[in-house]
């Protein structure tokens, strides 16, 4: 096997910026109650979705006042504090790294119940982050977030290569898509005015990679967080009935 | 974007195999360059598709989804994709983002003619 051809053979110049693998992951203990639809879940790339594979692209300019790793350090550490209302981003004390696992909320409608799942930080740099999907979320893939500076300003980037997890978010695709437009218009409108441009323009690109749909993955849908969710707020009063484990 | 840093070479051990040989940092600004370097290789007949990574030194996130892209096309095309000459490292990258699972590993490209 061949090394590296770096100025330190025994460490590529990327090494601090990936995950290390695991198999299965784990919600952090202080999110349990948010994360069961996490821990046990494999990480799952756009390969092991089920849909049609989408690109899509929204960027944004930011203006002068911020410069493109200082907005990646506060997006990091904020991350979820750019979510438009609705939904809940529950970060790790440490913020955005890789290897951290971070439960999310996601509101299905602007009241009620949400939908729990979250996401996996598989690689971090100090001008991009990317983050990857457990088995059961909506999409099976990856989206990175990046800022790039370019004649002075600030530009900044979210890049999404997504499946639909199953048949059921497949099905549900032309809603997601929606949702997701306004989702990440809305994060990037935010974080745009954080550093003082009101009304910024974001643009939205869409491509789809392969229109192809994974069948083999049809049983994706055994792990789906909707219904997943669903179940688990249904059954709610009967895990409140159930005597406490002691612990002794 | 910046100005990728690499190069890609591609060349035919056997008649049906193409090897593309990386050199430098693979980031999503080398797209434009693997395109090219995989169009060279869809000469009439490439069926076995292999990337030798030997000479890698870099690679981020943007990297990996342009590696789905590729494989999109490949499969496209009915090819199969192998990678060889991966350090440990980026060995469990491809394991990590379970790239491994859709592009089989192999320790050289003899290993992989070997298996194909």
């Amino acid at each position: 096997m061949t090394t590296s051809d770096t100025n330190d053979p025994g460490s590529p110049r990327d090494a601090g910026n990936w995950a290390t693998k695991v198999d299965r992951l784990a919600a952090p203990d202080d999110k349990s109650k948010v994360g069961y639809n996490i821990t046990g879940k494999k990480v799952t790339g756009p390969q092991q979705g089920f849909g049609r594979l989408w690109q899509r692209t929204y960027s944004t300019n930011v203006g002068t006042v911020v410069g493109a790793r200082a907005l990646i350090t506060d997006w990091k550490v904020n991350f979820g504090d750019y979510w438009p209302p609705g939904s809940v981003f529950h970060n790790s004390l440490t913020g955005i790294e890789p290897g951290a696992v971070a439960p999310i909320e996601v509101g299905i409608a602007s009241h009620g119940p949400k939908l729990a799942t979250g996401i996996v930080v598989i690689y971090a740099d100090e001008e991009s982050f990317t983050f990857m999907t457990p088995e059961g979320h909506m999409f099976a893939g990856m989206i990175t977030f990046s800022a790039e500076e370019d004649a002075g300003e600030t530009h900044v980037e979210i890049k999404i290569l997504i499946r639909p997890n199953d048949p059921i978010w497949e099905l549900a695709w032309p809603v997601a898509r929606r949702k997701e437009d306004e989702f990440w218009m809305g994060t990037l409108t935010n974080l745009a005015a954080h550093y003082g441009v009101v009304d910024a323009t974001v643009t939205e690109e869409t491509v789809c990679v392969d229109h192809k749909r994974l069948w083999r993955n049809w049983r994706n849908v055994w792990h789906n967080s909707g219904i997943r969710s669903g179940i688990h707020i249904l059954t709610t009063p009967i895990r409140m009935l159930r005597p406490q484990r002691s612990s002794g | 974007m910046s100005e990728p840093q690499v190069s890609m070479t591609v060349h035919f051990p056997e008649t049906g195999t193409a090897v593309i040989e990386i050199s430098g940092d693979v980031t999503a600004a080398c797209e434009p360059v693997l395109m090219s370097a995989y169009e060279e290789a869809c000469a009439p007949g490439t069926r076995f598709l292999i990337l030798d990574f030997t000479g890698l030194t870099y690679m981020n996130s943007g990297g990996i989804g342009m590696l789905v892209t590729l494989l999109v096309r490949a499969n496209r095309q009915q090819q199969k994709l192998a990678a060889v000459g991966l350090t440990d490292h980026y060995r469990q990258i491809f394991e990590l983002t379970r790239l491994d699972e859709a592009i089989a590993l192999h320790a050289d490209a003899a290993t992989a003619l070997a298996s194909a």
